[in-house]
């Protein structure tokens, strides 16, 4: 063997080596997640959900467990990217797409890795593929325990809603809000306002506002663009309800009840069945029975 | 039903919504009749949007706040004409730079500094007094309930149509982008008016951020403009880029977005993605059917070389 051939096969087994380091570190004892989300860690809603949960199992889990997050992916091909380029390390045991508008991707992704976990949300839709979790939030039974409240405590009889869009968890939220006040009290006005977006806080704070004209003294809404709306709520002497995680902090006095997912439920069978060697097939439901929902009590509610 | 509909609370919503646009949008109106388009309008909001609510959450002081918005707005427009003057860098390029650089800057900033979304005491309303109290087609509450950033926005419209009309700065600024060549050979600096447009620009936008996040919404988060700066651009091109047109604009489509609001918070059943599409939809007819006369300057997005 020439000096030029030994160096090639040394490139060639060194190549092999590292390719093969990562299926390696995969196979240590720290369970490792990759979650990619639409907005921001701190958004006081659906990402932040996630990130909560996740940091809460590594509080839990301590060196056992370790995650990445990528956050304000609201492009979906950005998305796509980094769900690609962790399936393809192998480093990863669960690979979380946290958003509706990433099935495609993970429909496309899960066959090419049947070696990888995935979990996405908020879906029932495994796609029929055993290594695809599914998960959703039974959103609409807090709804409905916040609208009973808040019909409840409603004097003007108005109450105001400012929705994203009419999908998902936002929409499953809003009817059982709704559904909740009308049990409580079928006489009470429960106005909606889907504005047409999950990220415009000018549009959702003067849809606030414009409640606030038209006589309502309570405030809800899903989605990370209801922060605007909390500020009037409290500047103007509203309550709020809240959802996906606890704004109480912002909304101070204003703050009634919140509804909080508890992400962190699901997960934690999620990794004992990676462990166990299934990989997915399974849609997980979040609820008040299962605690995986939460009812927080923010300072005007107690 | 009507004056539900057309109660005033909807006009005086209308006029809050089309403060940022004014900022924003006559701002940029003034680069761009000297010859430079800035698209980097949002990414200066947010910088803005972020610096005003910081300090005026650690100061509560709204003065510092709006301080703090022009600063930003200034330091980051030196820094945008040295690129498109003196570099001569392609503006479009260019402008789509800044607007990812405010967009994860502020975001970093706001992460490091402030962590989770927190309100502040924005600009309260305020009352002119005895025309304030105007009941006669809702006049008081429409036009003097505001906050001081959404009267200082629609003084602007005439003050910069005045200097654009009538000064000799304003004539110079037309100069400079109609036929920077004829500029130059009369002895105007070329590019000293259009530093000044585009920095003068950039504050307003820092300005138009402020007036989001202590006036209007008073909180700050992640891409809190949302578009808002793009749309801004496209209401220079609305207005034919001049002040009256650019509020027009501002007007039309904030007119629309709250007739939208009004209508659900009144029980009215329409179906939502029909509401959210109105404005953009009713603006393009809008602009179908408008004048054509433009005073759209010949020289913009042209770097101007002296040739010598």
């Amino acid at each position: 063997m020439n000096k030029r051939n030994l160096t090639l096969l040394l490139v060639v087994v060194a190549m092999l080596v590292l390719s093969a380091l990562p299926i390696a570190r995969a196979q240590d004892d720290v369970f490792r997640v990759a979650a990619v989300a639409p907005s921001a860690t701190n958004d006081l809603a659906f990402s932040q959900s996630m990130f909560d949960a996740l940091t809460l199992l590594k509080s839990e889990m301590g060196d056992g467990f370790d995650f990445v997050f990528q956050e304000g992916t609201f492009v979906v091909d950005d998305a796509a990217v980094a769900l690609r380029e962790w399936a393809s390390s192998g480093e990863y045991d669960l690979i979380i797409a946290h958003g509706s508008q990433y099935g495609s991707i993970i429909e496309e992704l899960a066959p090419e890795f049947p070696e990888t976990s995935f979990a996405w949300g908020t879906d029932v839709n495994t796609f029929g593929l055993n290594n695809v979790f599914a998960y959703t939030a039974a959103s609409d039974q807090g709804g409905f325990l916040n609208g009973a409240m808040a019909a409840y405590m409603s004097e003007s009889g108005i109450i105001g809603v400012v929705g994203p869009i009419e999908v998902g968890d936002a929409k499953l939220y809003v009817d059982g809000f709704v559904a909740g006040a009308q049990a409580v009290n079928p006489d009470v006005q429960v106005l909606v306002n889907y504005i047409g977006s999950f990220s415009d806080v000018t549009l959702a704070t003067e849809a606030a506002n414009t409640f606030v004209s038209n006589g309502a003294d309570i405030l809800t809404g899903s989605a990370q663009m209801v922060t605007g709306a909390i500020a009037v709520a409290k500047d103007n002497g509203l309550l709020w309800f809240g959802t996906q995680a606890s704004q109480a902090d912002l909304a101070e006095g204003a703050g009634v009840m919140f509804q909080v997912y508890r992400w962190d439920v699901i997960l934690k069978d999620m990794i004992e069945k990676i462990q166990g060697g299934t990989l997915g097939g399974e849609a997980y439901t979040i609820t008040l029975a299962n605690g995986g929902l939460q009812m927080v009590m923010g300072q005007a509610g107690n | 039903m009507i004056e539900n509909i057309l109660a005033p609370s909807v006009f005086a919503t209308c006029l809050r919504l089309s403060t940022p646009y004014l900022f924003a949008g006559i701002g940029e109106m003034f680069g761009q009749r000297s010859g430079m388009l800035n698209l980097g309008v949002e990414g200066v909001m947010l910088m803005g949007a972020f610096f005003a609510h910081y300090v005026v959450l650690n100061t509560g002081s709204l003065l510092l706040g709006v301080i703090a918005a022009l600063v930003v707005g200034l330091v980051m427009g030196v820094a945008i004409a040295f690129v498109n003057v003196t570099l001569k860098a392609e503006q479009g390029i260019s402008g789509i730079g800044v607007y990812l650089f405010g967009l994860g800057m502020s975001e970093l900033l706001f992460k490091t500094l402030v962590g989770t979304p927190r309100s502040v005491s924005g600009f309260p309303p305020l009352h002119i007094p005895v025309l304030s109290d105007i009941e006669f087609l809702g006049i008081g509450q429409i036009f003097f309930q505001h906050n001081l950033l959404v009267y200082v926005a629609f003084a602007l419209v005439p003050i910069s149509a005045y200097v654009l009309r009538r000064t000799p700065l304003g004539l110079m600024i037309r100069a400079v982008g109609q036929t920077p060549e004829a500029a130059d050979a009369m002895g105007i600096n070329v590019a000293r008016v259009r530093y000044m447009t585009v920095i003068f620009g950039a504050m307003m936008a820092g300005l138009a951020g402020a007036s989001l996040s202590i006036a209007l919404l008073n909180v700050f988060q992640q891409n809190l403009t949302s578009g808002l700066g793009f749309i801004a651009i496209a209401l220079v091109y609305f207005g034919r880029w001049r002040p009256v047109g650019v509020m027009s604009g501002a007007l039309l489509f904030s007119f629309v977005n709250a007739l939208q609001l009004q209508i659900s918070a009144i029980g009215i059943d329409v179906p939502s993605e029909f509401a959210v599409m109105a404005p953009y939809v009713i603006t393009i007819i809008a602009l179908v059917f408008a004048s054509k006369q433009t005073e759209k300057p010949t020289a913009l997005t042209k770097p101007f070389d002296r040739g010598e």
